[in-house]
């Protein structure tokens, strides 16, 4: 089964909404906001656009709206993976 | 204030040339007045068309017919039902323009022969243009893409199926360079491109080119034709249009607890500015003033606003000291209304940070409830519903709102258009790129004298 | 236009930015430029051999990812990158930090000609190929004209009256005439200026629609404006911002201007009618400019020509110099034979240029042309710099469609 990790959530981010300049995506990012790392609204909606072109999954605007973290990103990919 | 001015007629005058310095004991303040209005907008071309539509409250948002809008988040907009030549295109000038230009046209013709303006009141060099649009010939540019890339399926496109007309549609100056050819303008012509503010931004270009002397008269309004599949595919990625498939008459709800994005729109205005005294002495009809135009910006994000409509809120507070006007004067505010949450509630606190108090009391509405959100143009037609408001002492409705957001708690006109005396009017809009334009009309009168109190003009802050 | 300039609120050039195919940098592009030497190539960024046009004006230096920061580079096409450098130049030469400013004082107003075409050339393309769904965010807000003001609006803070116009490559003199109105008004510094970027397949192919474009491949024989051997012009990508605020503003912190805005008119031409004489209505808008400068023609120095290279349009503008000046009774020159036409930054950059000349008192050459046509009755500088004291430069600009606009830029 496919799954989603973090390091793909990096390649997705970096790759889409490119890369705020005080961040190294490396880091440990996954439980940093989108908004505390320098991406706004606009920025995860083009991620959340770039897996379900990858993926296949489709994320809904409700679900755009909870996913706060790359982590939370990740998770719910999985899930809907999972389903 | 003197509104008798002793200098011979235009026609009699040694025409100045553009832009030649002005003698420095001008007497008089110039002012700008609307003296003509062409409106080419859903639900009808012509202005009385529009203005039926408006003050019955009807909606003109309906499922696209433009093209096939299957695949699409939202398909829905508010069309022009426009057949150029019924209006009077020539078959050349229908080959030529992409859509934009033909509305535009049509409209400058009608505000041209509204007014009356002949060549003999204002020479063609002392008559400029000024024309706004967001995306320019967008439509026309995204059809030959079509052909020309085979369908998407050519990075290389092919040349071979490049029409004559292609480079106009890229340059949006187009726009403006065929108005000029239709209204004989040899004077300053310009294409304002400032996104959804570029129809409000245009008529205040025109209007300083009037009041500074580098014009008499100027063609300005606005002209967007955006229902193509990139333009709705673009507003669908960021999720900014209704997707209110289902239910197309009742998706533009500004002010609504229930509204959930703009709906597209199309369409255009132009509008005769002149010279206020050389209009008074040709006998014009006068439809309105334009007392006050400023602009400000939110340098904060290219789409998003902050909830406290703070440079609006500026830019209204200019534009009120500009016209020596105070919140009292302001009988109707037309709002910049798009039927997005977060604009609803930008503009709300930006009239109540402007206006304080007066405020709750004024009518404040939204057409683009009815007409749907046509981008660079929304800002010139809504100029023309203003100038109409005042003509006719009429404040047009915000179809669609039935459930009042508690975040948005001042009178929006519900439902149907009221009759009361409208003698001044302040326009807004707000637009892609943090551009923030407010702009204020008084009847033809002229502007009235504030109401015992100080000029409002020293606390721009 | 309306009163006279009080030498107080006479609005000064006080930053330079350019961005320009011989040249990344103000210093750059100058010494290009006086050199002679030109930045027009054979087409790289695609491959260009399957299409008739084949030479343009590429910013080759230019690396979009090293000059602009990654977040801000992914929403913006080339020709707003391009833009945001130069911006950054221009600030950084103003030695002006905006944080220090008021708000609403600060302006920016640019031209655009056609917006972010390569941008919206690969969006448009995901849709037809693949799908509305596709569709990435930014087509939003990187391919209209506005962009690029929207963006330096945002990095700098800049909340005054921020303005777009677009006029093709009249535009680069319509903005910075903007920029002065506003410094009358409550402005105290506006940045202005322009750049293009439609050297992607879309863009060219719109481009040579027009019929005005030189098919030549051999860079150096590609755009002879007012030459007997000339055949259509070369497009180019990039262009200038300058910084410009009041003269008092300028010198209240000590900045030394590159010059000041003396007078600017725009005038437009009538729709040719087919097989008629065209009208130009250039001229005019010569006059204007110097009148409202308050200068007569003997009092200007040098002329830096739009130059089309499109043999009706070269002698309609040099019977336009020739009517105000006399035949060959100015130097003129025409730079952008290092660059190819810019559109939008085109006339932002010859604005820089004359600048600059106006500085160093030299007169950039024109490169490539060997003797005018006979109906170009013009002093044309050729080949190599003219020395001599430079206070006053006409800079003269025609957008597509009948847009002619005259700025007059003097010593301060």
């Amino acid at each position: 089964m496919t799954t989603f990790s973090l390091d793909d959530m990096r390649r997705i981010m970096g790759g889409c909404a490119g890369v705020p300049e005080s961040v190294d995506l490396a880091d440990d990012i996954g439980d940093v906001t989108f908004v505390e790392l320098g991406y706004d609204s606009l920025a995860v909606l083009e991620m959340a656009a770039r897996i379900q072109q990858e993926l296949g999954v489709r994320i809904p605007d409700d679900a755009v709206d909870e996913m706060k973290t790359p982590q939370a990103a990740v998770d719910y990919v999985n899930r809907r993976l999972a389903a | 204030m003197n509104d008798v001015d002793t200098r011979p007629a235009a026609r009699r005058r040694p025409i100045r040339r553009p832009g030649a310095a002005r003698p420095a004991s001008t007497r008089h303040e110039r002012r700008v007045v609307i003296t003509g209005i062409g409106v080419a907008a859903p639900g009808g071309i012509g202005v009385r068309a529009f203005w039926d539509l408006l003050t019955a409250g009807r909606t003109a948002t309906r499922a696209i017919t433009l093209f096939d809008a299957t695949g699409f988040r939202s398909r829905i907009a508010a069309e022009c039902d426009f057949d150029p030549g019924a209006h009077g295109l020539s078959p050349q000038e229908i080959r030529r323009m992409d859509r934009a230009a033909q509305l535009g046209v049509v409209s400058t013709r009608e505000a041209l022969a509204d007014s009356g303006l002949t060549s003999h009141d204002v020479p063609p060099e002392r008559l400029g243009v000024t024309i706004g649009s967001a995306v320019g010939c967008t439509m026309g540019l995204e059809e030959e893409y079509v052909v020309l890339s085979d369908g998407g399926r050519r990075w290389l496109v092919d040349p071979a199926y490049g029409v004559p007309q292609l480079y106009g549609y890229m340059i949006p100056s187009t726009l403006a360079a065929e108005i000029a050819w239709a209204g004989g303008a040899e004077g300053p012509v310009a294409l304002i491109s400032t996104g959804c503010t570029a129809g409000l931004d245009s008529v205040g270009h025109g209007y300083q080119l009037v009041k500074e002397g580098s014009a008499d008269a100027v063609v300005a309004g606005a002209t967007d034709a955006p229902i193509s599949p990139i333009t709705v595919a673009c507003f669908d990625a960021i999720k900014a249009t209704s997707p209110s498939n289902d239910d197309p008459e009742h998706a533009s709800r500004p002010f609504d607890l229930d509204r959930n994005g703009f709906v597209l729109g199309e369409g255009s205005a132009v509008m005769i500015l002149e010279e206020r005294a050389a209009a008074t002495r040709r006998g014009a009809r006068i439809y309105a003033e334009i007392v006050g135009f400023a602009s400000r910006s939110n340098a904060y994000h290219m789409t998003g606003l902050k909830p406290d409509g703070r440079e609006m809120a500026e830019a209204i507070t200019t534009a009120m000291g500009q016209a020596r006007l105070n919140p009292a004067d302001v009988d109707y505010i037309n709002a910049h209304g798009s039927g997005t949450r977060q604009n609803d509630r930008h503009e709300t606190a930006a009239f109540k940070a402007a206006l304080g108090a007066r405020a709750r009391r004024v009518p404040v509405s939204s057409i683009k409830s009815m007409i749907g959100h046509s981008l660079g143009a929304i800002g010139s037609i809504e100029v023309a519903a203003c100038a109409l408001a005042i003509a006719n002492g009429v404040v047009p409705p915000t179809a669609n709102l039935h459930t009042a957001d508690p975040e948005c708690d001042l009178d929006y006109v519900p439902l149907t258009a009221r009759e009361q005396p409208v003698q001044t009017v302040l326009s807004v809009g707000s637009g892609f790129g943090g551009f923030q334009t407010a702009m204020l009309l008084a009847g033809g009168h002229g502007r009235r004298r504030t109401r015992g109190t100080a000029p409002k003009g020293d606390d721009h802050g | 236009m309306a009163e006279r300039t009080a030498p107080a609120t006479r609005p000064v050039v006080t930053g330079i930015g350019v961005a320009a195919p011989n040249g990344l940098g103000t210093q750059a592009y100058w010494s290009a430029t006086l050199d002679g030497k030109s930045g027009i190539g054979r087409i790289t960024r695609f491959d260009s051999d399957r299409y008739p046009v084949r030479v343009g004006g590429e910013v080759s230096e230019f690396d979009d990812t090293e000059h602009v920061p990654s977040r801000l580079a992914v929403q913006t096409d080339h020709w707003s990158h391009l833009g945001l450098t130069a911006a950054d130049m221009a600030l950084r030469d103003a030695a002006l930090d905006p944080a220090g400013l008021a708000e609403y004082e600060m302006a920016v107003v640019t031209a655009s000609s056609s917006g972010g075409t390569e941008f919206g050339q690969r969006e448009i393309e995901k849709l037809w190929s693949q799908g509305p769904r596709f569709v990435g965010v930014y087509q939003s807000i990187a391919w209209f004209y506005a962009a690029t003001t929207g963006q330096i609006s945002i990095r700098y803070g800049m909340r005054g009256p921020c303005g777009v116009i677009c006029t093709e490559q009249a535009g680069g003199l319509d903005v910075v005439a903007q920029a002065r109105r506003l410094l009358r008004q409550d402005a105290r510094m506006v940045v202005s200026g322009g750049t293009d970027a439609s050297l992607c397949p879309y863009g060219l192919v719109a481009q040579m629609s027009n019929g005005l474009l030189s098919t030549r491949d051999d860079p150096e024989r590609a755009y002879l404006p007012f030459d007997a051997d000339a055949c259509g012009y070369v497009p180019g990508e990039g262009g200038a911002m300058l910084v410009l605020e009041t003269e008092a503003a300028a010198r209240a912190r000590d900045a030394r201007p590159y010059g000041a805005i003396a007078g600017y008119a725009a005038t437009f031409d009538p729709r040719p009618e087919p097989g008629g004489e065209p009208v130009s209505n250039l001229r005019r808008a010569v006059t204007g400019a110097l009148d409202e400068a308050r200068l007569t023609p003997d009092q200007v120095d040098v002329v830096f020509a739009d130059a089309m290279a499109v043999p009706e349009r070269d002698r309609l503008e040099a019977q336009a110099i020739s009517a105000v000046f006399g035949p060959y009774g100015v130097p003129v020159t025409a730079p952008k034979t290092m660059t190819g036409r810019l559109y939008a930054g085109g006339a932002a950059l010859d604005l820089a240029t004359a600048l600059l000349a106006i500085r160093d008192g030299v007169i950039p050459p024109t490169v490539g042309v060997r003797a005018t046509a006979p109906a170009c009755d013009l002093d044309l500088v050729r080949t190599i710099p003219r020395d001599g004291p430079v206070r006053t430069a006409l800079v003269l600009a025609r957008g597509h469609g009948g847009f002619n606009a005259a700025m007059v830029v003097t010593a301060t």
